[in-house]
């Protein structure tokens, strides 16, 4: 009875210099072949391989990155015909005449150059395609191609063999609205800054006359030349802000834009009146570098919004889009769409179910775990329900149809992510609250300077006062956020940490209770073969068996053993179970409740399949010749640094709680065995019941941050204050989080807290930066010092103070956790 | 100095023309897309190549 559990820890780790010739990643010694110049870690990579090098793309693997290489998704072998329907084409493809069409594509997976690369040469791999362009910040391709030479599967199904899957591109009119706000905004800054730099330099002229002596025609003429170009700028380009302070007005929310529409206005009318009795200052040099520096600060709050959310859409998309429906004797292929309630459909092996419904023939294994997050798979027999998304096993079943699209499961959480996603209040950033503060203060200093020169020289005290409102414009301030956030967004980027605003990391430096998925996020979220007692000799055997096994168990044997030359024949697969003949032996392999039946299972077995199963694992009885020959065990295995991760979350603060669709059991054994201070570990959740414990715990006035993995966390993430996917999460997963890492482990987690805290302190410091320019300036109005020369320094002064900090502060770093 | 009442004018002109060319450029979609044509100046086969061989191709297939 050698425990080899060990021994085969070992067997994967070593030997490091055997990566995968495709995606770089180790290969796990069973499928290691030492007589082959190539090596993959799985089928995905090597089949990726193969179409790249038969259609002369080799060059791929020279472009790539060492440092950018990560688990390469693997094709998905969808056969796509749901793109070739008349109503798709007509509501997503473009007709450009001689037989040309176009159409935008989402794809799924593209990390880097390289990706880009390869799939803007398309027309290798799908030869009917004329032109294929990327777009990174949309993650979309624009496919022109041919009609007439192939079908638009076709097109999408040569894009899955490179390992990207595709998506219709969706709702265009969203993806349009946005363009055109991103295109007003690049044109406002461009706009303004021009007129910044053409009325500095008149201002220069007007300060070096001021000084040096410039007859009265040469200045009315450059002032008047300053009110033509600062009137556009200021009411065309900086319409914006007065638009965003009249609102702050009406709905009597603290807004920046208060503040700034006050000075800017207030600096306006002085100057402008000034140009026309020809006396005193003029500020419209200060007004138009404000305006270009706020927009500046405008436009990079913009841009911090990744991707729009497209969670709804890929969500949809899990459910294949057509069925095998069952009339009579035949089945025919059709649009999900088109299978109604009391239809019968046929699902094949390792097919995606379209619907929901019961199982009226056969019986087999349902993958459920992107749905619920049951690490298992469920054994389904006739009369028992699946739920479309589910991933069918085993072997073909027929399902009499219950329900379909939004009244599915799928479909009502579809529906919960979205709502969720409506509802949700916009976080009040840091600035938009000191702003409140600000105006008050501005207002009440104002109106003191005014009283005040008032009694001392009445000539002078609007001018007075018109200076000071000018000065303590927040333009720093305003400046200030946006880059602070901005360049805490991009360090983040490059430790592999994606926030989809800069609000997120404002609420993620919070304290608050992370909520953790179990399957996928605590742990590597797949099935391993963890120790193996009895008879060594039937691993080989049972290997073999195994050899085309789809079941998540076959997988674990496949990874986890090296690959017999054992001659198999008659694989049967059973409920819960597996009967084979390799080399002249029977072998049969399966739950204790499979084999139980016909044979006698000795106490030895029976223990330890006991203690197997007590511990959360799955207990496999390996029956050679009708005797019991092993028993091995099965479990999703903690993340090697998911202790330390949740450890050092603990010590920042936070409170722990971990919300799983696995058993109970599991949950408490992980608890358990993880040793950690859980507010909660709670199991045997489905995503709605997710959904409603992190509505109760928000209702309570708790701060959550959720972090999962699969579809099953979305609606949940959706509804935390900020939702963290991790590395390797499904795409609907990254698409509902706020957060997602880049880099496999939980220890980005960690560093994404800690960063957001830094950010925020950066981000505070600027804040009383700006603020104490301002309170130089001040002094300098009330006191009569200020002058528009030293208006026209100080501001810009603070403003480069304040980004260069911005640009500088550590905040996302890495080995800092 | 009587110039600059000829120069101002002059130039206030020329930087209108140059903000109507950013405005015809920014509604035009010039500046929609900043992060890919980056990654595609690092290929050593320039995209450009790919496109006319992909042109030449359907002209051939037309053609043919």
């Amino acid at each position: 009875m050698a425990n080899v559990a060990y021994d085969l820890d070992l067997g994967a780790e070593s030997a490091p210099n055997a990566a995968c010739s495709h995606c770089g990643l180790p290969v796990p010694s069973a499928r290691r072949d030492p007589d082959r110049a190539t090596q993959f870690c799985c089928d995905g990579c090597s089949a990726v391989y193969s179409v790249l090098n038969s259609s002369g793309l080799e060059a791929y693997y020279q472009k790539q990155n060492a440092a950018e290489r990560r688990a390469a998704p693997a094709p998905s072998r969808l056969g796509f015909e749901e793109l070739d329907q008349p109503s798709f084409a007509e509501q997503h493809c473009r007709n450009l005449g001689r037989g040309l069409s176009s159409v935008d594509l989402y794809l799924e997976g593209i990390h880097c150059s390289a990706c880009v690369w390869l799939v803007e040469r398309l027309s290798r791999v799908a030869p009917a395609v004329v032109e294929a362009r990327f777009d990174m910040t949309r993650s979309v391709l624009h496919v022109t191609w041919e009609l007439s030479r192939a079908p638009l599967s076709a097109v999408a199904r040569a894009l899955d063999s490179l390992g990207y899957r595709p998506h219709p591109a969706g709702a265009s009119t969203m993806a349009a609205e946005q363009r055109r706000g991103d295109r007003a905004i690049l044109l406002r800054v461009g706009l303004s800054g021009a007129a910044a730099g053409n009325v500095m330099l008149m201002a220069w002229a007007l300060y070096s006359g001021a000084f040096g002596g410039m007859t009265a025609e040469y200045v009315s003429m450059f002032r008047w030349g300053s009110l033509l170009i600062t009137t556009p700028t200021v009411f065309g380009a900086g319409s914006v802000f007065f638009r965003g302070g009249l609102a702050a007005l009406r709905t009597r929310t603290p807004h920046m834009d208060l503040p700034v529409s006050i000075g800017i206005l207030a600096g306006y009318i002085g100057s402008v009146a000034n140009t026309l009795t020809a006396t005193g200052d003029v500020y419209f040099d200060s007004l138009c570098t404000l305006t270009f520096l706020l927009l500046v600060g405008r436009y990079l709050q913009r841009t911090h919004h990744r991707r729009s959310t497209r969670a709804s859409e890929l969500l949809n998309a899990l459910a294949p889009a057509t069925a095998r429906l069952v009339e009579g004797e035949v089945t025919r292929l059709v649009p999900a769409s088109d299978v109604s309630p009391g239809c019968l459909v046929e699902i094949g092996i390792d097919e995606r179910i379209p619907v929901d419904g019961r199982v009226v023939t056969g019986s087999s294994a349902i993958d459920a775990s992107l749905l619920t997050g049951e690490s298992q798979p469920q054994e389904v027999t006739v009369g028992d329900r699946v739920h479309s998304g589910t991933v069918n096993c085993v072997a073909p079943i027929r399902v009499r149809v219950e329900s379909v699209g939004a009244d599915s499961r799928l479909g009502r959480l579809v529906h919960a992510v979205e709502s969720t996603q409506r509802e949700r209040a916009p976080v009040v950033r840091l600035a938009d609250r000191v702003a409140g503060y600000f105006v008050l203060v501005i207002l009440a200093t104002a109106a003191l300077t005014f009283l005040f020169w008032l009694r001392i020289d009445a000539r002078h005290a609007l001018d007075h006062t018109v200076a000071l409102l000018v000065v303590t414009c927040p333009c720093a301030l305003g400046m200030a956020t946006p880059l602070a956030v901005s360049s805490a967004l991009r360090r983040a980027a490059q430790v592999g940490i994606l926030f989809k605003g800069g609000e997120f990391i404002e609420e993620l430096a919070r304290p608050g209770r992370f909520v953790f998925d179990k399957t996928g996020t605590l742990t590597e979220g797949r099935l391993d073969l963890v120790a193996w007692d009895g008879d060594l000799e039937a691993r080989a055997l049972l290997r073999s068996a195994e050899e085309h096994s789809s079941h998540p168990i076959g997988r674990a044997i496949q990874r986890a053993l090296p690959k017999s030359d054992l001659v198999c024949r008659t694989v049967r697969e059973l409920p819960g179970g597996l009967s084979a003949e390799v080399s002249e032996r029977q072998l049969w392999a399966g739950s204790i409740a499979c084999v139980a039946a016909d044979v006698q299972v000795p106490r030895w077995a029976s223990v330890l399949v006991a203690e197997h199963a007590a511990n959360g694992r799955t207990p496999v009885v390996v029956v050679v010749d009708g005797r019991v020959a092993a028993i091995a065990a099965f479990a999703d295995v903690i993340r090697a640094d998911a202790r330390s991760s949740l450890e050092r979350l603990r010590a920042l603060g936070f409170e722990l709680e971990v919300l799983s669709g696995d058993h109970p059991q599991v949950v408490q054994n992980l608890s358990n065995q993880l040793g950690l201070p859980f507010v909660r570990a709670c199991g045997g959740a489905s995503p709605e019941m997710k959904l409603e414990r992190i509505r109760s715990l928000r209702a309570s006035g708790q701060r959550i941050f959720m972090v999962g993995d699969g579809v099953n966390d979305a609606a949940a993430m959706s509804a935390a204050n900020v939702g963290i996917a991790v590395h390797g999460g499904a795409e609907v997963c990254l698409a509902a989080a706020d957060v997602f890492t880049t880099r496999p482990g939980l220890t980005t987690v960690v560093l994404a807290a800690l960063g957001a805290r830094r950010s925020v302190r950066a981000i505070r410091f600027g804040v009383a930066l700006s603020l104490a320019y301002n309170l130089v300036g001040i002094a300098l109005a009330i006191s009569g010092h200020l002058s528009p020369l030293v208006a026209a320094i100080l501001m810009p002064l603070s403003s480069i103070t304040v980004v260069t900090l911005a640009l500088r502060s550590k905040t996302f770093e890495e080995g800092c956790t | 100095m009587t110039i600059l009442f000829l120069i101002l004018p002059i130039t206030l002109v020329l930087s209108g023309g140059a903000a109507i060319a950013f405005s015809w450029a920014t509604r035009n979609g010039q500046f929609d897309d900043l992060e890919t044509p980056a990654l595609r100046a690092l290929d050593d086969e320039s995209s450009h190549e790919q496109r006319a061989s992909s042109a030449i191709q359907t002209r051939s297939d037309r053609n043919g």
